[in-house]
């Protein structure tokens, strides 16, 4: 279990991002963090992932203080974490990126299979460099592949895993995040604004101007914010337009 | 062969014990085995040190090995290649050169290649460059390439130069006759005080001849790298150059392509970037488990590689 506990963080030159967040990952659940945009979520993402370093408030991952790790100690620790904005490498094939996030050499069908959830090819895809000749979407989904290859991941991280995916792929990456919850020990943090996505939440966390502003079940929290909120939820029938 | 030679010839030729093709095997200048075979025929320069390669028309694919080896200070070897390739033959030829050098003096090779591709022959040449050894003088290797390839010939070169060479001077000049093509792939590393200087001079006089110059390189150190690169396209043809590098530590490179079109319908297209690592392909690596280094060298590794 990921626990944060009043964490707070600004950049060194600007406002405070994030105040006193309160928040709990639970190993077998999902947990969408929704909310509006610049609210602090993708900065929440990367506090987890060590990515930024908190300004207050302490990070402990299975009871252990983490607080102070570094980007790769949390990693290997088992935080996994698929960025918003894919990164490109000249040179450096998807196989390349699946072999290292797994930490060994996978086989053809392995390699094959994580592919296939996001909705790639193998046969296509793994030979290929993971460059600017990619599509905005070829690239999201290899970022999600990078987190799905993890083995033992503790926590698995999604900044808006949705976006630059078509409505095929979306689903199938929505039976991915099921089959995560059921097969996985480790628990998954989504960062959405689908309704697809929420509806599979366990728990969903509203995020808003830096401060978490209501979390709680799926089923207490979803029709509120249908109905009430105006959150930017992407309804059902919308999938694939953001 | 001596046992630097054995060494040198597995990192720069795959060398194994064997070579299954014809070969040559050039050691502190002198022969250290030859072989011909029914295809192709390898024979001494006359009055000049270096080979001739005479493949024979209609080749259907075979391997050439003609390694180079200097194991020690004080050699400065001379070679002059000519390869002379049949119409129709299809060949790969491997051209590794390896120096090591533990004293004082400078060890260089320097090989002086000319191509003679006939009518619709297809050659692929590869080139691995290294230096070993705790010498403290240059381990040079200084290659001059001159290319002439006639109609519908392919010649696709790719060459890697991995550490340890501290100078490094390369020429290449290219004649293109129609339909030709011609690709040159290069990948060079240099590190602490290395230099390296790659100079492509590409005249495509051919109808619809083509050229794919590659560059990629990396300095880290204080090494410096000189690219420079010329396609001329005096007819209708098509011209790419591409240099990428990336810069670590006190790495400098200076890229200065150049391209001229003589013709309405030559189109010819460069690329350029230098730049460190970016910083957010060191961050995913590191949310992968790699540390900062593991992260720089894997993505210079790909880089090279790719």
């Amino acid at each position: 279990m990921l626990k944060l506990e009043g964490i707070s963080w600004s950049p060194e030159d600007g406002a405070q991002i994030l105040k006193h967040i309160d928040l709990e990952i639970q190993s077998g659940k999902l947990t969408v963090v929704t909310g509006p945009n610049g609210g602090g979520k993708t900065s929440l993402a990367k506090l987890i992932a060590g990515v930024h370093m908190p300004t207050g408030g302490r990070i402990l991952l299975n009871g252990e203080d983490i607080t102070d790790w570094d980007v790769t100690r949390r990693a290997r620790a088992g935080i996994a974490y698929a960025f918003q904005h894919p990164v490109r490498f000249k040179g450096l094939t998807v196989r390349d990126l699946l072999n290292l996030a797994a930490g060994e050499t996978l086989n053809k069908g392995v390699i094959c299979d994580i592919l296939a959830t996001v909705g790639l090819c193998a046969r296509e895809y793994e030979d290929r460099s993971v460059d600017a000749r990619l599509s905005g979407g070829e690239s999201k989904r290899i970022e999600l592949a990078t987190v799905l290859a993890r083995k033992d991941a503790k926590i698995s991280v999604f900044d808006e895993p949705e976006a630059g995916i078509d409505l095929w792929s979306f689903n199938s990456l929505i039976e991915a995040f099921g089959e995560l919850k059921r097969t996985k020990k480790g628990g998954l943090l989504v960062i959405s604004h689908q309704e697809r996505i929420l509806e599979i939440a366990d728990r969903i966390v509203v995020v808003a101007q830096g401060v978490v502003r209501e979390s709680g079940p799926a089923a207490f929290m979803l029709p509120k914010l249908l109905i009430g909120e105006k959150l930017a939820i992407c309804p059902r029938g919308k999938e694939g337009t953001i | 062969m001596n046992d630097i030679t054995r060494e040198l010839l597995k990192t720069v030729a795959g060398f194994e014990g064997v070579f299954d093709g014809a070969y040559s095997i050039r050691e502190d200048g002198g022969c250290a085995g030859r072989k011909s075979t029914e295809n192709v025929q390898i024979e001494g320069k006359k009055g000049a040190p270096g080979l001739v390669i005479r493949v024979k028309p209609g080749t259907p694919g075979e391997n050439v090995y003609i390694p180079a080896c200097v194991t020690r200070a004080g050699v400065d070897d001379l070679v002059y290649n000519d390869f002379i390739i049949g119409e129709g033959a299809k060949v790969t030829i491997i051209a590794g050169c390896g120096v090591h050098s533990d004293g004082e003096e400078q060890a260089r090779h320097n090989g002086i290649h000319r191509f003679f591709l006939g009518k619709g022959a297809n050659v692929r040449y590869e080139e691995k460059h290294v230096a070993r050894g705790t010498g403290s003088g240059d381990k040079r290797i200084d290659p001059v390439t001159d290319i002439f390839l006639e109609e519908d010939a392919v010649l696709e070169i790719d060459t890697l130069q991995l550490g340890g060479v501290t100078h490094s001077d390369r020429k290449t000049r290219a004649e293109l006759g129609a339909r030709s093509k011609l690709i040159i792939k290069e990948r060079i590393l240099t590190d602490g005080n290395e230099w390296a200087a790659t100079d492509f001079a590409v005249n495509m006089n051919g109808d619809d001849s083509k050229v794919d110059l590659i560059s990629r390189s990396v300095a880290r150190g204080d090494s410096v790298q000189e690219y420079h690169s010329r396609i001329a396209g005096n007819c209708p043809c098509t011209g790419h150059s591409e240099c990428d590098a990336i810069l670590a530590e006190n790495g400098r490179v200076n890229a200065a392509p150049e391209l001229y079109a003589g013709h309405m319908d030559a189109a010819l297209i460069h690329e350029a970037a230098i730049g460190k690592i970016a910083g957010e392909q060191i961050l995913k690596l590191r949310t992968l488990g790699l540390s900062e280094e593991e992260a720089e060298q894997c993505i210079i590794e790909g880089f090279l590689r790719g």
